[in-house]
Protein backbone atom coordinates (compact mmCIF):
# COMPACT_ATOMS: atom_id res chain seq x y z
CA UNK A 1 0.00 0.00 0.00
CA UNK A 2 1.08 3.54 -0.66
CA UNK A 3 1.05 5.50 2.60
CA UNK A 4 1.42 9.23 3.15
CA UNK A 5 4.11 10.65 5.41
CA UNK A 6 1.64 11.07 8.24
CA UNK A 7 0.37 7.52 7.83
CA UNK A 8 3.96 6.23 8.06
CA UNK A 9 4.45 8.24 11.22
CA UNK A 10 1.37 6.69 12.77
CA UNK A 11 2.54 3.21 11.79
CA UNK A 12 5.97 3.88 13.32
CA UNK A 13 4.36 4.83 16.63
CA UNK A 14 5.30 8.52 16.42
CA UNK A 15 1.71 9.53 17.14
CA UNK A 16 1.16 7.20 20.08
CA UNK A 17 0.31 3.57 20.68
CA UNK A 18 -3.38 3.72 19.81
CA UNK A 19 -2.61 5.33 16.44
CA UNK A 20 0.12 2.71 15.83
CA UNK A 21 -2.17 -0.25 16.62
CA UNK A 22 -4.94 1.36 14.54
CA UNK A 23 -2.69 1.85 11.53
CA UNK A 24 -1.46 -1.75 11.82
CA UNK A 25 -5.07 -2.97 11.63
CA UNK A 26 -5.89 -0.75 8.64
CA UNK A 27 -2.71 -1.58 6.71
CA UNK A 28 -3.28 -5.32 7.25
CA UNK A 29 -6.85 -5.03 5.94
CA UNK A 30 -5.67 -2.88 3.04
CA UNK A 31 -3.06 -5.50 2.11
CA UNK A 32 -5.53 -8.39 2.38
CA UNK A 33 -8.13 -6.71 0.18
CA UNK A 34 -5.69 -5.13 -2.27
CA UNK A 35 -6.21 -1.45 -1.39
CA UNK A 36 -3.75 0.90 -3.09
CA UNK A 37 -4.05 3.60 -0.45
CA UNK A 38 -6.01 5.02 2.47
CA UNK A 39 -8.95 7.39 2.04
CA UNK A 40 -9.91 10.06 4.61
CA UNK A 41 -13.29 9.39 6.27
CA UNK A 42 -15.93 11.94 7.28
CA UNK A 43 -17.56 9.89 10.01
CA UNK A 44 -17.34 6.63 11.95
CA UNK A 45 -19.89 4.37 13.63
CA UNK A 46 -18.26 1.95 16.09
CA UNK A 47 -19.88 -1.43 16.75
CA UNK A 48 -18.90 -3.90 19.50
CA UNK A 49 -20.26 -1.89 22.43
CA UNK A 50 -22.23 -4.41 24.50
CA UNK A 51 -20.30 -5.79 27.46
CA UNK A 52 -22.13 -9.09 26.79
CA UNK A 53 -20.05 -9.39 23.60
CA UNK A 54 -16.83 -7.69 24.69
CA UNK A 55 -16.24 -9.37 28.04
CA UNK A 56 -13.42 -8.23 30.33
CA UNK A 57 -10.83 -8.71 27.60
CA UNK A 58 -12.68 -6.46 25.15
CA UNK A 59 -13.03 -3.86 27.89
CA UNK A 60 -9.30 -4.10 28.57
CA UNK A 61 -8.54 -3.58 24.86
CA UNK A 62 -10.71 -0.45 24.77
CA UNK A 63 -9.17 0.89 27.99
CA UNK A 64 -5.70 0.34 26.48
CA UNK A 65 -6.70 2.20 23.29
CA UNK A 66 -8.19 5.01 25.40
CA UNK A 67 -4.83 5.64 27.14
CA UNK A 68 -3.61 7.82 24.27
CA UNK A 69 -6.21 7.33 21.51
CA UNK A 70 -8.35 10.27 20.37
CA UNK A 71 -10.80 10.19 17.48
CA UNK A 72 -10.17 12.60 14.59
CA UNK A 73 -13.66 12.60 13.05
CA UNK A 74 -17.31 12.54 14.11
CA UNK A 75 -17.76 9.15 15.78
CA UNK A 76 -20.91 7.60 17.24
CA UNK A 77 -21.58 4.28 19.00
CA UNK A 78 -23.69 1.19 18.38
CA UNK A 79 -26.21 0.02 21.01
CA UNK A 80 -24.91 -1.12 24.39
CA UNK A 81 -26.10 -4.06 26.46
CA UNK A 82 -28.50 -1.91 28.48
CA UNK A 83 -30.30 1.42 28.78
CA UNK A 84 -27.52 3.51 30.34
CA UNK A 85 -29.92 5.41 32.60
CA UNK A 86 -32.98 3.20 33.00
CA UNK A 87 -31.22 -0.20 33.28
CA UNK A 88 -32.62 -1.11 36.68
CA UNK A 89 -36.23 -0.83 35.55
CA UNK A 90 -35.42 -3.06 32.58
CA UNK A 91 -34.04 -5.77 34.86
CA UNK A 92 -30.29 -5.57 34.08
CA UNK A 93 -28.00 -6.98 36.84
CA UNK A 94 -25.85 -4.52 38.80
CA UNK A 95 -22.44 -6.10 38.01
CA UNK A 96 -23.25 -6.11 34.28
CA UNK A 97 -24.24 -2.44 34.48
CA UNK A 98 -20.95 -1.53 36.18
CA UNK A 99 -18.88 -3.16 33.43
CA UNK A 100 -21.06 -1.71 30.66
CA UNK A 101 -20.49 1.78 32.07
CA UNK A 102 -16.72 1.20 32.04
CA UNK A 103 -16.96 0.32 28.34
CA UNK A 104 -18.86 3.55 27.62
CA UNK A 105 -16.36 5.57 29.68
CA UNK A 106 -13.46 4.23 27.60
CA UNK A 107 -15.22 5.26 24.38
CA UNK A 108 -16.06 8.70 25.84
CA UNK A 109 -12.41 9.22 26.83
CA UNK A 110 -11.45 8.81 23.17
CA UNK A 111 -13.85 11.61 22.19
CA UNK A 112 -16.61 9.38 20.83
CA UNK A 113 -20.19 10.63 21.11
CA UNK A 114 -21.82 7.92 23.22
CA UNK A 115 -25.23 7.96 21.55
CA UNK A 116 -25.44 4.12 21.47
CA UNK A 117 -27.77 3.63 18.55
CA UNK A 118 -27.95 1.51 15.40
CA UNK A 119 -29.54 4.51 13.64
CA UNK A 120 -26.79 7.16 13.88
CA UNK A 121 -28.36 8.80 10.82
CA UNK A 122 -31.28 9.94 13.05
CA UNK A 123 -29.02 11.63 15.62
CA UNK A 124 -26.61 13.86 13.74
CA UNK A 125 -24.29 11.33 12.10
CA UNK A 126 -25.91 11.45 8.67
CA UNK A 127 -23.38 11.34 5.82
CA UNK A 128 -24.00 13.00 2.48
CA UNK A 129 -24.00 11.32 -0.92
CA UNK A 130 -20.42 10.58 -1.96
CA UNK A 131 -18.92 10.79 1.54
CA UNK A 132 -16.40 8.11 2.49
CA UNK A 133 -17.14 6.84 5.99
CA UNK A 134 -16.15 3.86 8.14
CA UNK A 135 -19.14 2.26 9.79
CA UNK A 136 -19.87 -0.87 11.75
CA UNK A 137 -23.45 -2.10 12.36
CA UNK A 138 -24.55 -3.89 9.21
CA UNK A 139 -28.03 -2.30 8.99
CA UNK A 140 -26.59 1.22 9.24
CA UNK A 141 -23.82 0.35 6.77
CA UNK A 142 -26.42 -0.84 4.25
CA UNK A 143 -28.62 2.23 4.84
CA UNK A 144 -25.64 4.57 4.44
CA UNK A 145 -24.46 2.90 1.22
CA UNK A 146 -27.87 2.34 -0.38
CA UNK A 147 -30.21 5.07 0.85
CA UNK A 148 -27.79 7.92 1.60
CA UNK A 149 -25.27 7.17 -1.15
CA UNK A 150 -22.24 7.22 1.17
CA UNK A 151 -19.29 4.81 0.77
CA UNK A 152 -18.42 2.32 3.48
CA UNK A 153 -17.21 -1.23 3.98
CA UNK A 154 -18.95 -3.36 6.61
CA UNK A 155 -16.54 -2.81 9.47
CA UNK A 156 -16.11 -4.65 12.76
CA UNK A 157 -15.60 -2.87 16.08
CA UNK A 158 -11.78 -2.64 16.07
CA UNK A 159 -11.44 -1.62 12.40
CA UNK A 160 -14.04 1.15 12.76
CA UNK A 161 -12.33 2.38 15.92
CA UNK A 162 -9.01 2.32 14.06
CA UNK A 163 -10.55 4.49 11.33
CA UNK A 164 -11.83 6.94 13.96
CA UNK A 165 -8.40 7.25 15.59
CA UNK A 166 -6.50 7.68 12.32
CA UNK A 167 -9.25 9.44 10.33
CA UNK A 168 -8.71 6.97 7.48
CA UNK A 169 -9.78 3.65 6.02
CA UNK A 170 -8.27 1.48 3.29
CA UNK A 171 -9.76 2.20 -0.14
CA UNK A 172 -11.27 -1.07 -1.40
CA UNK A 173 -14.58 -2.89 -1.85
CA UNK A 174 -17.69 -0.74 -1.49
CA UNK A 175 -15.53 2.43 -1.42
CA UNK A 176 -15.06 2.01 -5.18
CA UNK A 177 -17.86 2.65 -7.72
CA UNK A 178 -16.93 -0.39 -9.79
CA UNK A 179 -17.76 -2.66 -6.85
CA UNK A 180 -21.16 -1.05 -6.22
CA UNK A 181 -22.83 -1.95 -9.51
CA UNK A 182 -25.93 -4.14 -9.50
CA UNK A 183 -25.30 -7.77 -10.51
CA UNK A 184 -28.84 -9.07 -10.65
CA UNK A 185 -32.20 -7.40 -11.37
CA UNK A 186 -34.87 -8.46 -8.87
CA UNK A 187 -38.33 -7.69 -10.25
CA UNK A 188 -41.12 -7.47 -7.74
CA UNK A 189 -44.55 -8.48 -9.09
CA UNK A 190 -46.54 -7.46 -6.02
CA UNK A 191 -46.96 -4.34 -3.94
CA UNK A 192 -45.18 -3.98 -0.61
CA UNK A 193 -47.69 -2.79 2.00
CA UNK A 194 -45.78 -2.32 5.22
CA UNK A 195 -42.45 -2.66 7.04
CA UNK A 196 -42.80 -6.46 7.37
CA UNK A 197 -43.19 -6.76 3.58
CA UNK A 198 -39.97 -4.78 3.13
CA UNK A 199 -38.31 -7.01 5.74
CA UNK A 200 -39.53 -10.11 3.92
CA UNK A 201 -38.17 -8.78 0.62
CA UNK A 202 -34.76 -8.38 2.28
CA UNK A 203 -34.99 -11.96 3.53
CA UNK A 204 -35.84 -13.24 0.03
CA UNK A 205 -33.03 -11.34 -1.66
CA UNK A 206 -30.49 -12.37 0.97
CA UNK A 207 -31.47 -16.04 0.72
CA UNK A 208 -32.04 -16.29 -3.05
CA UNK A 209 -29.38 -13.97 -4.46
CA UNK A 210 -26.76 -14.37 -1.76
CA UNK A 211 -23.65 -12.34 -2.34
CA UNK A 212 -24.72 -10.44 -5.49
CA UNK A 213 -25.78 -6.77 -5.44
CA UNK A 214 -29.46 -6.40 -6.40
CA UNK A 215 -31.27 -3.79 -8.49
CA UNK A 216 -34.84 -4.03 -7.17
CA UNK A 217 -37.56 -3.10 -9.65
CA UNK A 218 -41.28 -2.61 -9.21
CA UNK A 219 -41.27 -0.77 -5.89
CA UNK A 220 -43.47 2.29 -6.43
CA UNK A 221 -42.84 4.10 -3.16
CA UNK A 222 -40.98 3.56 0.08
CA UNK A 223 -40.76 5.55 3.30
CA UNK A 224 -37.40 6.03 5.00
CA UNK A 225 -38.56 3.69 7.78
CA UNK A 226 -39.40 0.99 5.24
CA UNK A 227 -35.96 1.41 3.67
CA UNK A 228 -34.49 1.12 7.18
CA UNK A 229 -36.32 -2.20 7.59
CA UNK A 230 -35.11 -3.45 4.19
CA UNK A 231 -31.51 -2.34 4.89
CA UNK A 232 -31.50 -4.28 8.14
CA UNK A 233 -33.01 -7.46 6.77
CA UNK A 234 -31.24 -7.74 3.42
CA UNK A 235 -27.78 -7.78 4.99
CA UNK A 236 -28.83 -9.99 7.92
CA UNK A 237 -30.00 -12.72 5.56
CA UNK A 238 -26.87 -12.78 3.42
CA UNK A 239 -26.80 -10.00 0.82
CA UNK A 240 -23.96 -7.49 0.36
CA UNK A 241 -24.24 -4.19 2.26
CA UNK A 242 -25.67 -2.26 -0.69
CA UNK A 243 -28.82 -2.43 -2.82
CA UNK A 244 -30.42 -0.31 -5.51
CA UNK A 245 -34.15 0.35 -6.00
CA UNK A 246 -35.09 1.73 -9.39
CA UNK A 247 -36.45 5.27 -9.06
CA UNK A 248 -35.85 5.44 -5.30
CA UNK A 249 -32.21 5.02 -4.20
CA UNK A 250 -29.62 7.65 -5.26
CA UNK A 251 -26.75 5.53 -6.65
CA UNK A 252 -26.31 5.03 -10.38
CA UNK A 253 -25.93 1.48 -11.62
CA UNK A 254 -25.75 -0.32 -14.95
CA UNK A 255 -28.54 -2.75 -15.87
CA UNK A 256 -27.53 -6.28 -14.85
CA UNK A 257 -27.98 -9.23 -17.24
CA UNK A 258 -29.08 -11.74 -14.63
CA UNK A 259 -32.77 -11.48 -13.66
CA UNK A 260 -35.02 -12.93 -10.98
CA UNK A 261 -38.69 -12.35 -10.08
CA UNK A 262 -40.56 -12.33 -6.77
CA UNK A 263 -44.34 -12.42 -6.25
CA UNK A 264 -46.79 -12.17 -3.37
CA UNK A 265 -46.46 -15.89 -2.61
CA UNK A 266 -42.68 -15.52 -2.16
CA UNK A 267 -43.17 -12.66 0.31
CA UNK A 268 -45.69 -14.74 2.30
CA UNK A 269 -43.38 -17.79 2.29
CA UNK A 270 -40.49 -15.64 3.56
CA UNK A 271 -42.65 -14.42 6.44
CA UNK A 272 -43.67 -17.99 7.26
CA UNK A 273 -40.01 -19.01 7.50
CA UNK A 274 -39.21 -16.16 9.88
CA UNK A 275 -42.10 -17.00 12.23
CA UNK A 276 -42.06 -19.48 15.10
CA UNK A 277 -45.20 -20.79 16.78
CA UNK A 278 -45.92 -19.82 20.39
CA UNK A 279 -47.60 -17.21 22.56
CA UNK A 280 -45.73 -13.92 22.54
CA UNK A 281 -44.76 -12.68 26.02
CA UNK A 282 -42.54 -9.80 24.90
CA UNK A 283 -43.39 -7.14 22.31
CA UNK A 284 -40.52 -5.25 20.75
CA UNK A 285 -40.53 -2.29 18.37
CA UNK A 286 -37.44 -0.40 17.23
CA UNK A 287 -35.05 -2.80 15.51
CA UNK A 288 -33.32 -0.82 14.07
CA UNK A 289 -34.10 1.97 16.55
CA UNK A 290 -37.36 3.88 15.94
CA UNK A 291 -37.54 7.13 14.04
CA UNK A 292 -39.53 10.03 15.46
CA UNK A 293 -42.20 9.24 12.89
CA UNK A 294 -42.49 5.66 14.18
CA UNK A 295 -42.75 6.90 17.79
CA UNK A 296 -45.52 9.25 16.66
CA UNK A 297 -47.38 6.32 15.08
CA UNK A 298 -46.96 4.15 18.20
CA UNK A 299 -48.26 6.99 20.40
CA UNK A 300 -51.23 7.39 18.07
CA UNK A 301 -52.16 3.72 18.41
CA UNK A 302 -51.64 3.67 22.20
CA UNK A 303 -53.62 6.80 23.04
CA UNK A 304 -56.02 5.95 25.86
CA UNK A 305 -55.02 2.24 25.75
CA UNK A 306 -53.31 -0.16 28.19
CA UNK A 307 -50.77 -2.83 27.32
CA UNK A 308 -50.63 -5.95 29.50
CA UNK A 309 -47.53 -7.63 28.06
CA UNK A 310 -43.89 -6.55 28.45
CA UNK A 311 -43.51 -4.00 25.67
CA UNK A 312 -40.28 -2.23 24.73
CA UNK A 313 -39.79 0.64 22.33
CA UNK A 314 -36.08 0.79 21.41
CA UNK A 315 -34.81 4.20 20.38
CA UNK A 316 -31.81 6.50 20.35
CA UNK A 317 -31.86 8.75 23.41
CA UNK A 318 -31.91 12.05 21.44
CA UNK A 319 -34.95 10.82 19.47
CA UNK A 320 -36.72 9.97 22.74
CA UNK A 321 -35.93 13.50 23.99
CA UNK A 322 -37.68 14.93 20.91
CA UNK A 323 -40.60 12.57 21.46
CA UNK A 324 -40.81 13.77 25.05
CA UNK A 325 -41.22 17.38 23.94
CA UNK A 326 -44.00 16.33 21.59
CA UNK A 327 -45.88 14.43 24.31
CA UNK A 328 -45.46 10.99 22.68
CA UNK A 329 -43.40 9.55 25.55
CA UNK A 330 -46.10 10.40 28.09
CA UNK A 331 -48.74 8.68 25.96
CA UNK A 332 -46.64 5.55 25.38
CA UNK A 333 -45.44 5.20 28.98
CA UNK A 334 -48.93 6.02 30.21
CA UNK A 335 -50.18 2.99 28.29
CA UNK A 336 -47.69 0.80 30.16
CA UNK A 337 -45.02 0.38 27.46
CA UNK A 338 -41.34 0.97 28.29
CA UNK A 339 -38.68 2.89 26.43
CA UNK A 340 -35.31 1.21 26.06
CA UNK A 341 -32.72 3.75 24.93
CA UNK A 342 -29.14 2.82 24.00
CA UNK A 343 -29.93 -0.91 23.61
CA UNK A 344 -32.12 -3.63 22.08
CA UNK A 345 -33.10 -7.28 22.41
CA UNK A 346 -30.09 -8.42 20.33
CA UNK A 347 -27.33 -7.07 22.59
CA UNK A 348 -28.99 -7.02 26.04
CA UNK A 349 -28.56 -10.06 28.31
CA UNK A 350 -32.20 -11.25 28.24
CA UNK A 351 -31.78 -15.00 27.76
CA UNK A 352 -34.38 -16.91 29.76
CA UNK A 353 -36.45 -13.85 30.70
CA UNK A 354 -38.88 -14.23 27.79
CA UNK A 355 -39.93 -17.14 25.62
CA UNK A 356 -41.51 -15.66 22.53
CA UNK A 357 -40.97 -12.19 21.07
CA UNK A 358 -43.26 -10.40 18.64
CA UNK A 359 -41.63 -7.65 16.58
CA UNK A 360 -42.03 -5.82 13.27
CA UNK A 361 -38.35 -6.42 12.46
CA UNK A 362 -37.18 -9.18 10.10
CA UNK A 363 -33.63 -8.59 11.31
CA UNK A 364 -34.85 -8.82 14.90
CA UNK A 365 -36.28 -12.27 14.17
CA UNK A 366 -32.87 -13.63 13.14
CA UNK A 367 -30.85 -12.23 16.04
CA UNK A 368 -33.56 -12.86 18.63
CA UNK A 369 -33.44 -16.54 17.73
CA UNK A 370 -29.65 -16.47 17.86
CA UNK A 371 -28.26 -14.42 20.71
CA UNK A 372 -31.08 -14.77 23.27
CA UNK A 373 -32.64 -18.05 22.03
CA UNK A 374 -36.17 -16.58 21.76
CA UNK A 375 -39.01 -17.83 19.60
CA UNK A 376 -39.79 -15.01 17.17
CA UNK A 377 -42.91 -13.69 15.44
CA UNK A 378 -42.97 -11.07 12.70
CA UNK A 379 -46.03 -8.78 12.60
CA UNK A 380 -46.76 -5.18 11.63
CA UNK A 381 -46.46 -2.42 14.21
CA UNK A 382 -50.26 -2.32 14.56
CA UNK A 383 -50.51 -6.09 15.09
CA UNK A 384 -47.69 -5.97 17.65
CA UNK A 385 -49.51 -3.26 19.59
CA UNK A 386 -52.80 -5.19 19.47
CA UNK A 387 -51.02 -8.30 20.77
CA UNK A 388 -49.56 -6.29 23.66
CA UNK A 389 -53.06 -5.34 24.78
CA UNK A 390 -54.41 -8.94 24.78
CA UNK B 1 8.17 -29.59 4.26
CA UNK B 2 8.11 -25.80 3.91
CA UNK B 3 5.03 -23.90 2.74
CA UNK B 4 5.15 -20.24 1.74
CA UNK B 5 2.28 -17.81 2.28
CA UNK B 6 1.60 -14.23 3.30
CA UNK B 7 2.05 -12.44 6.61
CA UNK B 8 -1.13 -11.23 8.31
CA UNK B 9 0.32 -10.67 11.78
CA UNK B 10 4.04 -10.98 12.53
CA UNK B 11 5.48 -13.33 15.15
CA UNK B 12 6.94 -16.80 15.57
CA UNK B 13 5.41 -19.89 17.13
CA UNK B 14 5.79 -23.64 17.24
CA UNK B 15 3.15 -26.15 18.24
CA UNK B 16 0.97 -29.10 17.46
CA UNK B 17 -1.42 -28.43 14.61
CA UNK B 18 -5.20 -28.68 14.80
CA UNK B 19 -6.72 -28.70 11.33
CA UNK B 20 -10.34 -27.84 10.49
CA UNK B 21 -11.88 -28.57 7.11
CA UNK B 22 -14.60 -25.95 7.79
CA UNK B 23 -14.49 -22.23 8.60
CA UNK B 24 -14.50 -21.08 12.21
CA UNK B 25 -16.87 -18.54 13.76
CA UNK B 26 -15.08 -17.35 16.88
CA UNK B 27 -18.11 -15.41 18.18
CA UNK B 28 -20.58 -18.04 19.32
CA UNK B 29 -18.47 -20.88 17.92
CA UNK B 30 -15.60 -20.91 20.43
CA UNK B 31 -15.90 -20.61 24.22
CA UNK B 32 -13.70 -17.59 25.13
CA UNK B 33 -13.02 -18.95 28.63
CA UNK B 34 -11.88 -22.48 27.73
CA UNK B 35 -10.84 -22.40 24.06
CA UNK B 36 -13.21 -25.27 23.26
CA UNK B 37 -15.05 -25.24 19.93
CA UNK B 38 -18.75 -25.32 20.77
CA UNK B 39 -20.40 -24.79 17.37
CA UNK B 40 -22.90 -27.62 16.80
CA UNK B 41 -21.76 -30.21 14.22
CA UNK B 42 -18.53 -28.30 13.49
CA UNK B 43 -15.77 -30.70 12.34
CA UNK B 44 -13.78 -29.71 15.47
CA UNK B 45 -16.71 -29.57 17.93
CA UNK B 46 -15.42 -30.35 21.44
CA UNK B 47 -11.73 -29.84 20.53
CA UNK B 48 -9.59 -27.29 22.37
CA UNK B 49 -7.69 -24.71 20.31
CA UNK B 50 -5.56 -23.40 23.22
CA UNK B 51 -1.84 -23.45 22.41
CA UNK B 52 -2.40 -25.18 19.06
CA UNK B 53 -1.31 -24.03 15.63
CA UNK B 54 -4.86 -23.64 14.38
CA UNK B 55 -5.32 -24.36 10.68
CA UNK B 56 -8.61 -23.58 8.90
CA UNK B 57 -9.79 -22.23 5.53
CA UNK B 58 -11.13 -18.91 6.81
CA UNK B 59 -13.11 -17.12 9.50
CA UNK B 60 -16.88 -16.71 9.29
CA UNK B 61 -19.78 -15.18 11.22
CA UNK B 62 -20.06 -12.03 13.30
CA UNK B 63 -17.33 -9.37 13.34
CA UNK B 64 -17.48 -9.59 17.16
CA UNK B 65 -15.30 -12.68 16.62
CA UNK B 66 -12.21 -10.42 16.60
CA UNK B 67 -12.91 -9.60 20.24
CA UNK B 68 -13.44 -13.29 21.01
CA UNK B 69 -9.87 -13.98 19.82
CA UNK B 70 -8.68 -11.19 22.10
CA UNK B 71 -10.58 -12.69 25.03
CA UNK B 72 -9.02 -16.10 24.33
CA UNK B 73 -5.56 -14.51 24.36
CA UNK B 74 -6.16 -12.73 27.66
CA UNK B 75 -7.50 -15.98 29.17
CA UNK B 76 -4.41 -17.89 28.03
CA UNK B 77 -6.55 -20.02 25.70
CA UNK B 78 -5.62 -18.57 22.32
CA UNK B 79 -4.03 -20.64 19.57
CA UNK B 80 -0.22 -20.32 19.35
CA UNK B 81 -0.58 -19.33 15.70
CA UNK B 82 -3.22 -19.24 12.97
CA UNK B 83 -2.83 -20.55 9.43
CA UNK B 84 -5.59 -19.75 6.91
CA UNK B 85 -6.20 -20.51 3.29
CA UNK B 86 -7.75 -17.04 2.76
CA UNK B 87 -7.75 -14.71 5.76
CA UNK B 88 -10.74 -12.37 6.12
CA UNK B 89 -11.41 -9.30 8.28
CA UNK B 90 -12.56 -11.00 11.49
CA UNK B 91 -9.52 -13.23 11.93
CA UNK B 92 -7.05 -10.63 10.59
CA UNK B 93 -8.20 -7.96 13.04
CA UNK B 94 -8.48 -10.50 15.87
CA UNK B 95 -4.91 -11.74 15.28
CA UNK B 96 -3.50 -8.20 15.14
CA UNK B 97 -5.14 -6.90 18.31
CA UNK B 98 -4.30 -10.15 20.14
CA UNK B 99 -0.74 -10.41 18.70
CA UNK B 100 -1.24 -13.97 17.48
CA UNK B 101 1.16 -14.89 14.62
CA UNK B 102 -0.99 -15.39 11.53
CA UNK B 103 -0.30 -16.31 7.89
CA UNK B 104 -2.58 -17.05 4.96
CA UNK B 105 -2.40 -18.19 1.32
CA UNK B 106 -1.12 -21.54 2.58
CA UNK B 107 -2.04 -24.84 0.94
CA UNK B 108 -3.65 -26.12 4.15
CA UNK B 109 -4.63 -29.50 2.70
CA UNK B 110 -0.95 -30.43 3.08
CA UNK B 111 -1.08 -30.11 6.87
CA UNK B 112 -2.26 -33.02 9.04
CA UNK B 113 -3.75 -32.57 12.51
CA UNK B 114 -1.20 -33.49 15.18
CA UNK B 115 1.90 -32.56 13.15
CA UNK B 116 4.44 -30.25 14.78
CA UNK B 117 4.32 -26.99 12.86
CA UNK B 118 6.63 -23.99 13.05
CA UNK B 119 5.31 -20.61 11.90
CA UNK B 120 7.46 -17.62 11.02
CA UNK B 121 4.73 -15.13 10.16
CA UNK B 122 7.05 -12.24 9.30
CA UNK B 123 8.49 -14.32 6.44
CA UNK B 124 5.14 -15.99 5.72
CA UNK B 125 6.77 -19.40 6.21
CA UNK B 126 5.23 -22.57 7.66
CA UNK B 127 7.59 -25.50 8.43
CA UNK B 128 6.09 -28.94 9.01
CA UNK B 129 8.32 -31.51 10.76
Amino acid sequence: MKLTKEEWEMLAGEQGNAAKKSMEILVALGEIFGAEKMVPVKSVQVSGVSYANLGDAGLEFLAEMAKDGKVRVLTTLNPAGMDLENWKALGIPEDFAKKQKMVIDAFAKMGIITTCTCTPYFVGNRPKKGDHISWGESSAVTFANSVLGAYTSKEGGPSALAAAITGRTPLYGLHLDKNRQAQVAAKLKTELRDETDFGALGYLIGKKIGNKIPLIKGVKKATEDQLKSLSASIVTYGAPAIFHIEGITPNKTAEPKEKIEFGAADIEQAKKEMNDSGDADFILLGCPHCSLEEIRAIAGMLTGKKVVKEFWVCVARPVKKEAEKLGYVKTIEGAGAKFACDTCHVVAPLKGRFKCVMTNSAKGCFYGRGSNAFKMQLRTMRECIEEAMK
Amino acid sequence: MILKGRKICAGKAIGESLVSSGGISFYGGVDPDTGIIVEKSHPLEGKNIAGKVLVFPQGKGSTVGSYTLYRLKKNGKAPAAIINKECETIVAVGAIISEIPCVDKIDIEKIQSGAVVEVDAEKGIVKIE
